[in-house]
């Protein structure tokens, strides 16, 4: 599809939160997504599922504009991410746009990637006091209150090489929302911690959930995580959308060949 | 022949090499000075989005490294006055030297903004934070004390080039001690002494900088 062809904004009544529109990703010769179509809902938890390899890490990192797109726009609120409007079309984003765009959207990462020479509450007061221009007293205020929920006020002095996995993890998350983003994206932030701290992590983003009207994307390997605190799941298989269902259904009653070979392997491995 | 070492020559030529030492510790630190700021520069000039400016440095840099320092202070402070800027031999020298070593010095600087993970880099974009916010707050402050060995190497290299700047009349301490040499045909106390003074200098300072880069990693909390 030429990009003359996409909207420059979606229409009022049509307007999820996030939309890929025909987005494909490859390296080279690789193709890692092909032509995905997915929306996602104002205030909706979804939950990203897949083997190694599908593509489904791919999608958030394309989300946060850490990765470009070889085909197709990514829509945010109805306005392009990807693309701006040039003499009405769409050309790609530059730096700029990028930036406006991104403010909406946090995301926290597999390794955590605090920064190692600042301590929690200076982690969390980064964003806000350099980019989004807040004073001190305002960012340390936010910053409290947000390491208060995470649990993680009385280490807020340390540095993360005295914190464990889970503790950098939840520091990650507060750090994430105190730039007050309308989209949260969570990319396996489970799979290098160890298991006795995962509930820890896990418990704060359940509160997000329960708490705040953020829009979700999440990809986990944590089946009984996301069946319980996702609106709807997405199975990726190699770059393709396999199979999307409301979790209860998604595990209890899988459409799809692929799907139910997945989730007996998963099962197997527990 | 006998070795005849005469101490009371060693006291009486003492001021003047200690006076010497001075102009070479100026030279080495303004030199290292200026290297220090270019050779930033320069790393920083190869990572932009500019492929051209990237190439034209690169190619610049290969070729300062690839010719002799005594070369570089030649052809600035002689040749320069053909093309109308005229330099004095210590400003001639010092910049020759912060050239030549900025050329290195960049690739110090690369090497620990190389080494700096990826994922800083993706957690500073996810703040949206600018580029140069990037670099001045999250990068540089963690590629600098991964630089720091290879940056005390190097302040003892520059140290130890300084009597190349005799060449040009600079009177540190080479171009003293010849001095010396030639006004009372003694060498032996003279160059022996030149040899102390650096060992003396040389040796604390690699020792400094094992301590600074001890220190700021421990301020860094890395």
């Amino acid at each position: 599809m030429e990009l003359s062809a996409y909207p420059l904004e979606l229409p009022p009544d049509d307007r999820p939160m996030v939309r890929f529109m025909n987005v494909t990703k490859s390296y080279g010769s690789l193709v890692v997504l092909d032509d995905l179509n997915l929306d996602i809902q104002r205030g909706e938890m979804v939950s990203v599922i897949g083997p190694s390899g599908s593509g489904k890490t791919t999608v958030l990192r394309m989300l946060m504009t850490l990765e470009s797109i070889n085909g197709g726009v990514i829509y945010i609120d109805g306005k392009p991410l990807t693309h701006m409007e040039r003499k009405g079309v769409l050309v790609p984003a530059d730096e700029a746009h990028l930036r406006r765009m991104r403010a909406s959207i946090g995301m926290c990462f597999q390794h955590f990637n605090l920064f190692p020479h600042m301590t929690a509450l200076q982690n969390c007061m980064e964003g806000p006091v350099q980019v989004l221009g807040l004073s001190k007293a305002e960012a340390r205020d936010r910053s409290e209150e947000l390491l208060k929920m995470v649990g993680m006020i009385d280490k807020k002095d340390q540095h993360p090489s005295r914190l464990s996995g889970g503790q950098q993890q939840r520091v990650a998350i507060a750090r994430a929302l105190a730039m007050r983003p309308r989209i949260m994206l969570f990319d396996e932030v489970t799979s290098a911690l160890d298991p006795e701290v995962i509930g820890e992590v896990t418990e704060v983003i359940r509160r997000l959930v329960a708490e705040h009207d953020l829009t979700m994307l999440m990809v986990t390997h944590q089946m009984g995580f996301a069946r319980d605190i996702s609106d709807r799941i997405c199975f990726f298989y190699k770059g393709k959308i396999e199979e999307q269902a409301a979790p209860e259904q998604f595990f209890t009653n899988p459409q799809r060949e692929r799907t139910q070979q997945f989730l007996r392997a998963v099962k197997d491995a527990d | 022949m006998t070795f005849d070492w005469k101490w009371d020559f060693v006291w009486e030529i003492a001021p003047r090499l200690a006076a010497a030492t001075l102009n070479t510790l100026l030279a080495a630190g303004s030199g290292y000075a200026i290297a220090l700021v270019l050779g930033l520069a320069l790393a920083l000039g190869q990572r932009t989005r500019w492929p051209a400016l990237t190439f034209i440095l690169r190619e610049t840099l290969e070729f300062i490294r690839s010719t002799p320092l005594v070369l570089q202070i030649f052809f600035i402070f002689y040749v320069g006055p053909q093309v109308g800027i005229t330099l004095s031999p210590w400003v001639a020298g010092m910049m020759a030297i912060g050239l030549h070593y900025s050329a290195y010095l960049s690739e110090v600087y690369r090497a620990g903004i190389e080494a700096v993970p990826k994922g800083q880099w993706e957690a500073c974009r996810a703040l949206n934070m600018t580029t140069r916010d990037t670099y001045a707050r999250i990068v540089l402050p963690q590629a600098v004390p991964q630089a720091i060995p290879g940056m005390g190497n190097y302040l003892v290299g520059i140290f130890k080039d300084t009597p190349m700047l005799s060449v040009i009349g600079v009177t540190e301490l080479m171009q003293t001690a010849n001095a010396i040499g030639s006004e009372t045909y003694r060498f032996l106390e003279p160059y022996t002494l030149v040899g102390v003074i650096f060992l003396a200098l040389s040796l604390p300072t690699a020792g400094l900088v094992r301590l600074l880069e001890r220190v700021l990693r421990r301020k860094l909390g890395m």
